[in-house]
């Protein structure tokens, strides 16, 4: 292990961090990405899934640039800081399982952390209940902590299980450039994507992908996680991922406030619903899912970046719960939670407890 | 000084290596420890939790990626 000293690391580095990712945020919402929506984890990889066909609602495909720079900037960070290792075998489909209730529990209130942060910064009223429930689910999750809970320890792996995440993001970024969305057509290809919509809200796949690679490289270097913010400060008093959050809520709310993007209110938000007990509840599902996989979405992005193939199988799992979301009527949208919203996340949440009880002991062996 | 209590965090996930620090700790409060730490941010965890609380952190570089950390008052 390289012991250098990492800036980034410091608490100055991940405010600087948090700064940076607030101010691209709101960058890629103004070059064209959906409102309050600049980088949010759980719809990407939701229109994402859209993209490749996995799911059939029209108005959110697209093959986001975004995410897959993200993904291969913590790669490209990792690998030049010495730090990519392969690393997984914990609790792999238990990994999965937390990945899709987290992505179904995220579009049932409609974001991740990521977007609840950028939801607030736009004057979202309704994501005040979200953050609620993300601070109640990630108090589940220390309760869980706190009584032991652990998925098992992570094994060394061969390197090519750690190059698996970033090839396929190459791989999907290939098909992001050579089928880039024709005007006013639904499919480039094989590739789908919307032509109205919220998947039809993008910046320049260019200024996205570029964005997404720095957004990618800064959090991997600061170790930048939301959920992580929430649950240091729970769990050990600890404000310095939560220093971050706060910093990118901050600069996401004053270039809001300068370019007119902060409409404080509760109806008529952008892809957002007033059923503040979905919203609430919705994150407390999901808060409970990232706290037990040890990461918010993007975390979770990041170190698969590094080569943790334990975090890939949760990115694998939000893109197909993402995809489940839409297919089974769990997704919400502006006119309210879909027809199973609710036993959705009523039941990802019961999931999520039994996993937390059954990996609990006193001390990890 | 005392021999030091071993903590190993190889393979563990945030935030289980600051977690079992911090028993250690509270069993212990000035006690003397080495935590093995396997990947970067867990050596800044520990390190931050441990300095928050009035330690001394020694890092010491071992084989194979993995770095001790040595700890104490």
């Amino acid at each position: 292990m390289k012991t250098g000293a990492n800036p980034f690391a410091a608490t100055g580095g991940i405010i600087f961090v948090g700064l940076a990712l607030g101010a691209l945020a709101v960058f890629l919402q103004l070059q064209g990405n959906p409102g309050n929506m600049g980088i949010c984890v759980a719809c990407f990889n939701r229109d994402i899934a859209g993209a490749l066909g996995l799911h059939r609602a029209p108005i959110v495909q697209y093959l986001r640039p975004e995410i897959l720079g993200m993904g291969l900037g913590a790669f490209a960070a990792a690998l030049f800081s010495g730090e990519f290792r392969s690393r997984g075998g914990s609790a792999p489909f238990i990994r999965f399982l937390l990945g899709m209730i987290a992505a179904i529990g995220a579009l049932v209130f409609l974001g991740c952390p990521w977007r609840v942060v950028m939801r607030l910064a736009g004057g979202d009223g309704n994501a005040l209940f979200g953050f609620a429930g993300l601070v109640c689910g990630i108090g589940i999750g220390v309760v869980f902590f706190r009584q032991g809970f652990s998925l098992g320890r992570s094994q060394k792996q061969n390197v090519i299980a750690g190059l698996a995440l970033p090839l396929a993001l190459l791989g999907l970024l290939a098909l992001a450039v050579t089928h880039p969305p024709l005007p006013g057509q639904p499919a480039n290809g094989s590739v789908f994507t919307s032509v109205s919509g919220p998947g039809a809200a993008r910046a320049p796949l260019y200024i996205s992908l570029v964005a997404g690679l720095v957004v990618g490289f800064l959090a991997q270097r600061s170790r930048f996680c939301t959920m992580g913010a929430i649950r240091d400060v729970i769990l050990f008093r600890q404000w310095h991922l939560a220093l971050g959050l706060l910093a990118m809520l901050g600069m996401a709310l004053a270039l809001n406030v300068v370019f007119g993007g902060f409409k404080p209110g509760f109806a008529g938000q952008p892809i957002a619903h007033t059923e503040s007990l979905w919203n609430f509840l919705g994150m407390v599902t999901a808060g409970l899912a990232f706290a037990l996989a040890g990461g918010c979405p993007g975390r979770q992005l990041f170190m698969a970046g590094e080569g943790d193939n334990d975090a890939a199988v949760f990115v694998a799992g939000l893109l197909i719960g993402a995809a489940f979301a839409h297919n089974f009527g769990m997704a919400s949208s502006g006119a309210g939670i879909g027809p199973n919203g609710a036993a959705a996340a009523v039941g990802g949440l019961v999931v999520c407890l039994i996993i937390g009880f059954f990996n609990c002991k006193r001390g990890v062996q | 000084m005392s021999a030091p209590q071993t903590i190993d965090t190889r393979g563990l996930s945030c935030p289980q290596p600051v977690l079992l620090f911090l028993q250690a700790v509270k069993a212990n409060p000035d006690g003397v420890f080495a935590v093995i730490v396997d990947n970067e941010a867990s050596r800044e965890n520990v390190s931050r939790a441990a300095r928050t609380r009035g330690f001394l952190v020694d890092p010491r570089d071992m084989d194979d990626g993995l770095c001790r950390l040595e700890i104490h008052k």
